[in-house]
């Protein structure tokens, strides 16, 4: 009989096996470390200090003082893009990984160990691929509405921290400037709709428009909560009024934040288009909603700020509720005696900025996590059912959240104990309640005669 | 639509539980071994050979005991079976088989080719992988033009 192959070999190849993880663990890795030496650095005092001390100027009258910070911002937004980038693409393969094993497949398996390259083929195919306008389409319009949504995904970058050190501004108005400036990706997503000339692509972008509208009021109701609890909007005096133990976070904090945490990761879930809420996406009713008529690189914009804002809406939850970077056990007077006083920091502040960054980027991972695992669990909701949930539960509990931390605060004020004391108890339920979740999980699999627990079989 | 404060409370509640209960489900899931195969190259055994033993895949002809009657060619529905049969120079009462062509691209393995064969020589097989870069290579030729073979003949006190 004609045999045109050779045998597939029966396990993937020792270099390819290699390869994959060394792109898995360097790509990020690597891009971390450059975000980790190019933030600080490019700070205006960091350059004048070193353009005074290293290039022997002084840096008001140095002609090119404004050249170089420009530079470095561009650098700097470069490598953001980049982690943004990655992030998104390894998020996709994650997704696919999760979703397979949660429906008793594998997922992935072919490109690289553990299929794990699959997300820079896709990359590389939707670059290759035809930019197809649609006759009778807004030619400018659709060109240009794949940029609204990177912009206002990106600009979340400048004060999305990723370190104690390590972010771009630490602008006075962080929290408020991410929720205004995410609301740009709608724009974005209204325009696609608008000018693709498809009623598919109009229905999602008016489902978009309606969804986040009505979920912005929540999500900025109960983002107050943590900031009135910080007393401040900077993202980084949000993180540094919590603490790296559990009890100090905010969301143990206060009885109302704990509530508030579930409204605003709901709200952040719809804002982002995430499954129960991808209403402007629906596959089985929309064939791909607002992005039905893209093709190759602008679609591949508009996936790229969808998975990349799983990051954003992760960190953004990190930072406000679960302490951000704070490593447990290290205070701000050690921060302080760390840096020292000379102009450029000396190793073991580097070396703390990166265990901050290690602490903020495995709070993160493990919310963008659960964020896949919903979509894995739920069923998409009708849109009146979403509507329902925002105006009649989500905008009273988060007033509610609101008028009670106000009060909480009030007492905070009178008897400090008391904060500590609903930390450790807040603390204690959720402990208690993460071993009933597991206990109810290894339940659910040993009750059926023959399984296990078994990670093999990727 | 009026609702009761009971109703509103309950709504929370039934949607704390089926957050609890689903999620555990999905996270055991995903704790358990897939349970589809990495075909083709991650299996214990060939696909093929765990096959039924009745499959019915592509055709195969064991041509030391074809007789060269063409009962299956005549018994396939839809001409995938090509056979040509000429006198020996050397031998004038041997027929030799100088063609046995079997187009499983066409073929739709339904098995009226092997009823009839006395001897049992064209069989199915569990051979199912036909991806091919051209389709002509489905073209299974059973005997070689330049070298035939001869017909197998039933011993007469048999």
């Amino acid at each position: 009989m004609p045999v045109n192959y050779a045998p597939l070999p029966k396990r993937t190849p020792r270099w390819l096996v290699g390869l994959t993880w060394a792109i898995a663990v360097g790509l990020p890795v690597s891009l971390l470390v450059v975000l980790l030496v190019l933030l600080p650095i490019t700070k205006p005092a960091m350059i004048d200090g070193f353009i005074l001390h290293q290039l022997g100027h002084d840096p008001a009258v140095w002609p090119w003082r404004d050249l170089l910070a420009a530079a470095a911002l561009v650098l700097i937004g470069a490598v953001v893009f980049g982690w943004g980038a990655v992030f998104g693409g390894v998020s996709t393969w994650l997704e696919r990984k999760i979703a397979g094993r949660m429906q008793s497949r594998i997922g992935p398996n072919r490109a690289g160990a553990g299929g794990y390259l699959v997300w820079m083929a896709d990359a590389l195919k939707m670059l290759l691929k035809e930019d197809l306008v649609p006759a009778e389409a807004d030619d400018l319009l659709f060109r240009a509405a794949p940029y609204f949504g990177l912009v206002g995904f990106l600009l979340t970058f400048v004060t999305l921290p990723f370190g104690e050190g390590i972010i771009v501004a630490d602008l006075g108005v962080g929290a408020f400037f991410v929720t205004a400036i995410t609301a740009l990706v709608v724009v974005g997503i209204l325009v696609a709709g608008w000018s693709s000339n498809s009623k598919w692509a109009l229905f999602g972008g008016f489902r978009s428009a309606a969804q986040v509208i009505s979920y912005e009021i929540p999500a900025g109701i109960s983002l107050m909560v943590p900031v009135l609890m910080a007393g401040t909007l900077s993202m980084q005096g949000i993180i540094r009024a919590q603490g790296g133990a559990p009890w100090n976070w905010f969301v143990f904090r206060n009885p109302a934040a704990f509530v508030a945490f579930f409204i605003f990761f709901t709200s952040q879930l719809a804002e982002a288009n995430r499954t129960p809420f991808d209403l402007p996406e629906a596959e089985s009713e929309l064939v791909a909603g607002y992005h039905s008529e893209y093709s190759g690189f602008r679609f591949g914009l508009f996936f790229l700020v969808e998975y990349g804002s799983l990051w954003v809406m992760s960190a953004l939850a990190i930072t406000l509720f679960f302490g951000g970077w704070q490593i447990p056990g290290f205070h701000a007077d050690q921060w302080v005696a760390v840096r020292g006083t000379s102009p450029f920091p000396p190793p073991a502040w580097w070396g703390m900025q990166a265990a901050s960054m290690a602490v903020f980027a495995a709070k993160t991972y493990t919310l963008v996590l659960v964020v896949l695992w919903i979509r894995w669990t739920l069923p998409r909701i009708r849109i009146d059912q979403m509507m329902n949930l925002c105006w009649k539960y989500l905008v009273p509990g988060a007033f509610a959240c609101f008028l009670f931390t106000l009060l909480w605060q009030l007492l905070v004020s009178a008897v400090p104990r008391v904060e500590l004391a609903s930390g450790i108890a807040l603390s204690l339920v959720a402990l208690v309640l993460v071993a009933l979740f597991l206990k109810q999980t290894r339940d659910n699999i040993y009750s059926v005669a023959g399984d296990r627990i078994d990670l093999s079989n990727w | 639509m009026a609702q009761s404060a009971s109703e509103y409370v309950g709504n929370v509640k039934d949607t704390v539980k089926s957050f609890w209960h689903g999620m555990s489900i999905t996270l055991s899931y995903m704790l358990r071994r897939p349970i589809t195969v990495q075909y083709p190259d991650r299996t214990d055994l060939p696909v093929r050979d765990t096959l039924p033993p009745r499959y019915r895949g592509f055709l195969e002809v064991d041509v030391s005991i074809c007789t060269g009657c063409q009962a299956c060619e005549r018994a396939c529905p839809i001409s995938c079976i090509q056979m040509e049969l000429e006198k020996d120079p050397r031998n004038p009462k041997q027929r030799l088989v100088t063609q046995f062509d079997i187009d499983e691209a066409k073929c739709m393995f339904c098995g009226l080719c092997v009823e009839p064969c006395p001897t049992g020589s064209i069989q199915h097989t569990r051979e199912f992988e036909g991806s091919q870069r051209s389709i002509r290579n489905l073209v299974f030729r059973w005997a070689d033009p330049l070298a035939p073979f001869p017909v197998y003949k039933v011993a007469k006190d048999a």
